[in-house]
């Protein structure tokens, strides 16, 4: 019997053209073998870079700019599709096989109507009649659990919110009743909130319509709600392939093991937290007349770890701001070891700005890419405490062992690093200023789940060494769990829950944290079905 | 850096603007006659006893040429130089200080631009005494707005990056922002454009002889030979060709030296392999 989706030896391979040096060939992909049969759906996981997207976009006999496909079949019904010529694979795409993006935001045009861009498509191929493409395209929109299935056509893109943009881009691939989907991170960009809602309605549509599908993420508590297999990739290759059971629970390679145990890290919280060594007292901030933070009153003990938590928008990195004096609050102060700070960055001493220190979420942007790990590790030093030459060096050698990194590094630039150097690199920038307090403003969210643990437990190091502070921003429970002390839940920018993480993380909860809490996805299958049947249950007790 | 890694059409500019640098510097001892000095009969044809022929006055068109490189590499490099840290300056303190100060810069910026600069320099410099320092800084000058409205452009980008943020909360001054922090990652842009300038102020010092507002005669410049022979032409004389290839050459020879300076620029990685 062929399979629906049959893939063999794929291999697929790029040409890079670095600024200033030669262009070379790279492998992306390499010996990749699976099959899917319809109705079942295929999880692709691993690290950035490890080539599951470019996996899924060879499902549609696609290659991003300059991938070439340069051997193997991937097999359509027993047809390959990478022989077809152009006017063949056509046929193809957006009719038998459909793709979801991560970013719908920017997948959409924003000039169109959704309802007009959803039934594109199929009206193109010549699938079904307008009136028959609108009727079910309000069907899935029915299904997908979007508000006014009749009317949400309608809709400007920018008239939806993210979650309802990725839930509507996924009824535009289901519209031609497509024979398999790929989904490429369809939930990676929104809020765990939204998640939950969106994977509910992409699992339940493909439930009700058959097809079959691949789910490439990074996050393995996610493929593991959704997916009947899973195959976990590294570096191109394939490192294990088998049903979500076997691969979560009794997984056979090292890379997976870790992959499943990451995020297990837990930190004893400690038991003293009276001391306020950062003390934020009534702060109300805006930009312009738009009010972003009111009433937060949060404290930070010395040696200590708070994190502040909420979803995008709720105010987490404005606290930041107001903190290092960007920008000054309307009302309310912001106390270091008793001394209340100047509002303004301009009015700080030189000596206020070196004790607390900021690490940012993309490491890439926050270090001048024409400076060296040497120089940009080696300001502060020569900033703060005049330190100079051979002193300075030594120094910048003594920092770089800190953050585990060696002998070579000092004269390399930034773009010679990975993601996680660049960021240990951030890290040993802060605390050449030998601050007391450090802000992370969401240093791990934007690295892979192994990198980020190792990010977590250098932290943690650092901490017991120096007893530095540390406010850490993060929309990632799993996070806190891993490296907190003390909680706030931001919501909308008021504080709605500050302590001990053991009591912030122990009912009862209000709303907002019970949400967030049972958001968070786990990594085991069925997780999902028990979420959706609780909430289910509640409103019906309601 | 390795010689080796220079690729050949570099090497062919650079060959070009050390031929052009040797004449200006030597020209007394190179040139076979004098600048001023009539040799021979008016426009006499190449080749013969005078190399490249002689001009409209009977003076030696080869002498004339390497005499000229003094004058017109001197002006236009010295105006382009200086309009290019005067830009630069000015915009990237617009850009990092923002509020008022970079209204004032910019508006008065808008204001040079809106009068054509021809014209603008055909009053200015028929008012001022003719001399050359002040030939140079109206070039310069007007040149200035220029580069400004790209330099703003390209600083304001960078200086929204996390790293200027970065630089501010550490307590860096102004200066350290705008020198270390966004010069390094705006040289390419501007790098390109500084070739672009260069061939239009050698353009433009020529537009100015020609129309006899720049270099003043007896002293030869290219520009200035082009309008000296022009009407050569219409008798077939290619005397004017002359010096306005020799302006054509350099023009290319600086870019191609800019396009392999470009190239090493936007490396990231230190133009290391």
């Amino acid at each position: 019997m062929t399979s629906l989706l049959d893939v063999r030896g794929l291999k697929i391979e790029a040409t890079t053209y670095p600024p200033g040096e030669a262009p070379r060939d790279i492998t992306i992909v390499e010996d990749i073998s699976f099959r899917l049969e319809q109705g079942r759906v295929l999880g692709l996981i691993g690290e950035s870079g490890a080539g599951k997207s470019t996996i899924g976009l060879a499902a549609l006999a696609y290659g991003r700019g300059g991938v070439r496909i340069t051997a193997g079949e991937v097999r359509l019904d027993g047809e390959d599709i990478l022989g077809l010529k152009r006017p063949g694979i056509r046929q193809v795409r957006g009719a038998r096989v459909c793709y979801v993006a991560q970013s719908a935001a920017a997948a959409f045009n924003p000039a169109h109507r959704l309802g007009d861009q959803i039934i594109e498509a199929a009206l193109r191929h010549g699938l079904m009649d307008e009136a028959a493409a609108r009727e079910r395209a309000a069907y899935l929109f029915g299904v997908l659990s979007l508000p006014d299935p009749a009317t949400f056509g309608e809709r400007y893109p920018h008239q939806v919110s993210g979650g309802q943009l990725q839930r509507a881009m996924t009824a535009m691939a289901l519209l031609p009743a497509p024979e398999l989907i790929v989904f490429d991170e369809p939930t990676t960009a929104l809020d765990v909130t939204t998640q939950i809602d969106v994977l509910a309605a992409i699992k339940r549509a493909i439930e009700e319509t058959r097809t079959a599908a691949i789910y490439v993420t990074h996050d393995l508590a996610v493929v593991a709600q959704v997916a009947d297999d899973i195959m976990v990739l590294r570096a191109g290759k394939m490192v294990e392939y088998g049903p979500v059971r076997k691969i979560i629970e009794a997984p056979d390679a090292e890379y997976t093991r870790e992959l499943v145990s990451v995020r297990s890290l837990v930190q004893e919280e400690a038991a003293d937290q009276s001391d306020r060594l950062l003390a934020i007292e009534g702060v109300d901030a805006a930009y312009g007349e738009t009010r972003v933070l009111s009433d937060v009153s949060v404290h930070l003990p010395r040696g200590q770890t708070l994190a502040v938590v909420g979803e995008s928008g709720s105010g987490k990195s404005t606290l930041a701001r107001v903190i290092t004096g960007l920008l000054p609050p309307k009302d309310g102060t912001v106390r270091l070891a008793g001394e209340t700070l100047p509002p303004k960055l301009s009015g700080r001493s030189r000596e206020q700005l070196r004790t607390i220190q900021m690490i940012y979420q993309m490491a890439d942007t926050a270090m001048n890419p024409r400076h060296t790990v040497g120089q940009i590790i080696g300001r502060p030093l020569s900033f703060y405490f005049n330190m100079h030459g051979a002193r300075k060096r030594q120094r910048v050698q003594e920092l770089l062992e800190q953050i585990e990194l060696g002998e070579g590094f000092i004269d390399r630039y930034p773009a010679e690093l990975s993601g996680g150097q660049k960021q240990r690199v951030a890290i040993a920038r802060a605390l050449a200023a030998e601050p007391t307090v450090i802000l992370c403003d969401e240093p791990t969210s934007a690295l892979d789940p192994l990198v980020a643990d190792g990010i977590l437990k250098l932290l943690l190091r650092l901490q017991k060494e120096t007893s530095v502070s540390y406010l850490f921003i993060t929309h990632d429970i799993a996070t806190v769990r891993a490296i907190a002390d003390s909680v706030a839940v931001l919501y909308q920018g008021r504080v709605v829950r500050f302590g001990p993480k053991s009591e912030v993380l122990s009912p009862p909860f209000d709303d907002y944290t019970d949400l967030l809490l049972k958001s968070v996805p786990e990594l085991r299958v069925g997780w999902l079905e028990e979420v959706l049947q609780e909430r289910r249950m509640t409103s019906a007790g309601h | 850096m390795r010689l080796r890694s220079i690729p050949p059409s570099a090497w062919i500019g650079i060959a070009g603007i050390v031929l052009a640098l040797v004449c200006a510097v030597f020209a007394p001892w190179i040139a076979p006659y004098g600048e001023r000095e009539i040799v021979g009969d008016i426009w006499q044809p190449v080749g013969g006893d005078f190399l490249l022929g002689t001009d409209n006055l009977g003076r030696d068109l080869l002498s004339r040429l390497i005499f000229g490189a003094r004058t017109t590499i001197f002006v236009a490099m010295s105006a382009t130089l200086l309009s290019f840290s005067l830009g630069m300056i000015l915009s990237f303190t617009a850009a990092v200080v923002r509020g008022w100060t970079d209204q004032a810069l910019s508006r008065l910026n808008d204001l040079l631009m809106s009068v054509p600069t021809l014209i603008f320099a055909l009053v200015v410099l028929a008012v001022l005494p003719q001399e050359m320092w002040i030939l140079i800084l109206v070039m310069a000058v007007l040149d200035s707005t220029r580069v400004f409205r790209l330099g703003r452009a390209v600083a304001v980008d960078i200086a929204v990056m996390d790293f200027v943020e970065a630089a501010r909360l550490r307590g860096e001054g102004t200066v350290w922002i705008i020198f270390r922090e966004i010069l390094p990652n705006a040289l390419s842009p501007l790098l390109a454009e500084f070739g672009m300038r260069f061939a239009f102020a050698v353009l433009f010092l020529s537009t100015l002889s020609f129309l006899g507002l720049g270099i003043q005669p007896p002293a030869a410049d290219w520009g200035g030979m082009v309008k000296d022979n022009k009407d050569g032409i219409i008798f077939g004389i290619p005397a004017a060709l002359i010096p306005g290839g020799a302006i054509a050459a350099l023009a290319i020879c600086v870019n191609l030296v800019v396009d392999w300076l470009l190239n090493r620029t936007s490396s990231l990685k230190g133009g290391r392999g």
